[in-house]
């Protein structure tokens, strides 16, 4: 990696990166019915961890993110897999969406079910994904 | 509801996060990759008896209906590719988990050949253009990352014609889809089928041109076959054997779907250019064969060669064209895989894979040198083997259709096949080693020769008892050119998913 990191861009990473993960779980949970979902969710949180590979290095980013991207790649497929699987146990097709709604205090009701599930698995395996190419080409 | 049409894609995916997960317990990934893929070849008999019972299979995923969500489709024709499909892959595993060194299986291989089988499976079952087009990335990412896995850097050549060339294809598939879905609003096969008529038929042409390079590059069809035979040779036998059996298929199989279901308006000028390519390719591919020295050379050109037999019966568009060409596919695909590992035996027993330098094997190991001459003259033509019955229904087809040239073709392709089979028996098996007592490796492992016997024995069965294979090849011929009928199966799905709760839609 350069080493000619600005201490500008540094700066700028501390308050920008945390905001970018927070700005891709809305997009992730704002996804169902309006623009965003876990695929652009799945790539501004690796935008996050980008910045931080270009305004630290690789290894600050891989610290950051604690486990092995292909991993979370792996665990993303696992939970857009089993998403899918709920619906055969009542008998409807695969991938069918399964809702039930929880009742908050102040009259929000929460809605939660499989497409839910299905999105986190697509936002884990897009951020593993775009994470791995991106370490693998900064390391280089 | 339809467990059956979904299980051939549930067990690759599964199987491939588990297998990845397990990657450095090389025993346990053995026995896993083993049973799993028996698994599958169960599931996949399954389907294809369900199919045959009770006619065309339907699944809405989600429960979204036919022309908004995405439907899963099995007729007699994708669910008899997907099972002998499974077949090689199954005997494949089982070599590979001999073959592949300890390296390359830490880094995921078993991993990434149920994601290839899982695109390949994805692509027979889809009943929607676009998610046709995911399943081929699904099985282009997972093929180039077998086909580079453990490769030294400078040896990637193969694997970078290879992906260049399948790329273009995909440039060229996704914008045909884009058109088509300008043209018609919608990317559902049957409800394309029903739309397609009703629109100017030179735009239509003009897609089915798109639509015709996209597949013919995948499926290594003259003039765009030339990045097959340029990286087929570079990865280890087993990721070769599988590519030979699978890939250039499963283009073949897409050239059916969309050139009998949807461009079937103007058949003089789509299926006359498909006519002219295919006599070139069997032409080509058999030329190419005969200069080479390499084994594997050898045979991937006759894959290319091949293809040509496949897609000259779709060309004629009769059924019993069609019935050659799901013959065919059946045939080659077993036979393919089958001399891909046998080549690998082969170059063990040889210790190379360049004719030059081999000989003598037939002393050695007689008993190799006849499970070679059984695929290898079945690839030929000769009775009573699979290919003899399948070649005489490609001739026949042609004469009854009146393509006397193409058919004439064929017949000499299948003179020059035959000559380029005898050139590996002679040089390989029968001359004398160059150097003496240079034959390695004394025992060739169990699990290694399983998988040939089993090919080699469908191989003979497949001629020996063609019955039951050849009505099947005419079922699912009729099946394939009766368009009424599968719009009757994804639509008659439609009504009867109106009577299920609605549970699905928020």
């Amino acid at each position: 990696m350069s080493t000619l990191t600005s201490i500008i861009l540094r700066t700028a990473v501390r308050w920008i990166s945390p905001l970018l993960l927070l700005f891709s779980v809305f997009l992730l949970l704002r996804g169902h019915h309006e623009p965003g979902g876990g695929f652009s969710g799945g790539l501004i949180a690796a935008t996050g961890f980008a910045l931080l590979t270009f305004g630290y290095s690789v290894r600050t980013a891989q610290r950051v993110l604690r486990i092995e991207p292909l991993s979370l790649t792996a665990c993303g497929l696992v939970l857009a897999l089993l998403s899918g699987l709920p619906s055969l146990l009542t008998g409807q097709p695969f991938l069918t969406g399964l809702w039930i709604d929880i009742s908050l205090p102040g009259n929000v009701v929460l809605e939660l079910g499989t497409p839910l599930l299905f999105d986190v698995g697509v936002y884990l395996a897009v951020i593993g994904a775009t994470l791995t190419m991106l370490f693998e080409f900064a390391e280089e | 509801m339809g467990w059956t049409l979904f299980l051939p894609l549930l067990i690759p995916l599964s199987t491939g996060i588990v297998l990845f997960g397990l990657r450095r317990r090389r025993r346990l990934v053995h026995t896993l990759a083993i049973t799993a893929s028996t698994l599958l070849l169960a599931s996949a008999a399954l389907l294809l008896f369900v199919v045959q019972r009770d006619g065309i299979q339907v699944v809405a995923l989600g429960t979204w209906p036919a022309p908004y969500g995405i439907v899963l489709v099995a007729d007699l024709l994708s669910a008899s590719l997907l099972l002998v499909c499974v077949l090689v892959s199954w005997a494949t595993v089982i070599y590979a988990t001999t073959w592949i060194d300890p390296g390359r299986e830490r880094a995921g291989f078993y991993s990434l050949v149920f994601i290839l089988l899982l695109g390949v499976n994805g692509a027979f079952l889809t009943g929607d253009l676009f998610n046709l087009y995911v399943w081929f990335e699904v099985t282009l990412m997972a093929s180039f990352v077998l086909l580079v896995l453990g490769v030294e850097r400078g040896e990637v050549e193969g694997g970078i014609k290879y992906v260049s060339l399948n790329l273009i294809a995909s440039a060229f598939f996704l914008s045909a889809t884009g058109i088509l879905y300008g043209l018609a609003g919608t990317l559902n096969l049957a409800d394309l089928s029903q739309v397609l008529p009703s629109i100017d038929s030179h735009l239509v042409n003009l897609v089915a041109v798109l639509f015709g390079i996209a597949f013919g590059i995948k499926a290594g069809l003259f003039p765009l076959f030339f990045w097959l035979p340029a990286s087929y040779h570079t990865p280890p036998v087993p990721v070769s054997a599988l590519f030979a059996g699978l890939l250039t298929k499963v283009g073949v199989y897409a050239l059916i779907r969309v050139f009998t279901l949807l461009f079937r308006q103007d058949p003089d000028w789509t299926h006359g250019i498909l006519l002219a390519c295919s006599a070139l390719t069997m032409l080509t591919g058999v030329l190419g064969a005969l200069v080479q020295q390499d084994i594997r050379r050898i045979l991937s050109f006759h894959i290319v060669s091949q293809i040509g037999y496949m897609v000259f019966g779709l060309a004629l568009l009769t059924p019993l064209g069609l019935a050659s060409s799901v013959f065919y596919l059946i045939h080659h695909i077993v036979v393919k895989t089958n001399l891909f590992l046998i080549g690998g035996l082969v170059e063990r027993v040889g210790r190379s894979s360049s004719l030059d330098r081999l000989g003598g094997i037939f002393r050695a190991r007689a008993w190799l040198g006849i499970v070679f001459l059984i695929p290898a003259f079945s690839l030929a033509g000769i009775p009573p083997l699979s290919g003899f019955i399948a070649k005489l229904l490609v001739v026949r087809a042609g004469l009854d259709a009146g393509a006397y040239l193409a058919t004439a073709v064929a017949v000499a392709v299948g003179l020059l096949t035959l000559m380029s089979m005898l050139k590996i028996w002679n040089e390989a098996f029968w001359k004398d080693p160059p150097t003496s007592g240079v034959l390695g490796d004394p025992n060739i492992p169990i699990r290694l020769v399983v998988p040939v016997l089993v090919l080699a024995a469908v191989t003979l069965l497949l001629g020996l008892l063609a019955e039951p294979l050849l009505d099947l090849s005419t079922q699912a011929a009729e099946q394939v050119l009766d368009a009424d009928a599968y719009r009757a199966a994804v639509f008659g799905l439609h009504s009867s998913l109106e009577n299920l709760t609605g549970g699905g839609v928020p």
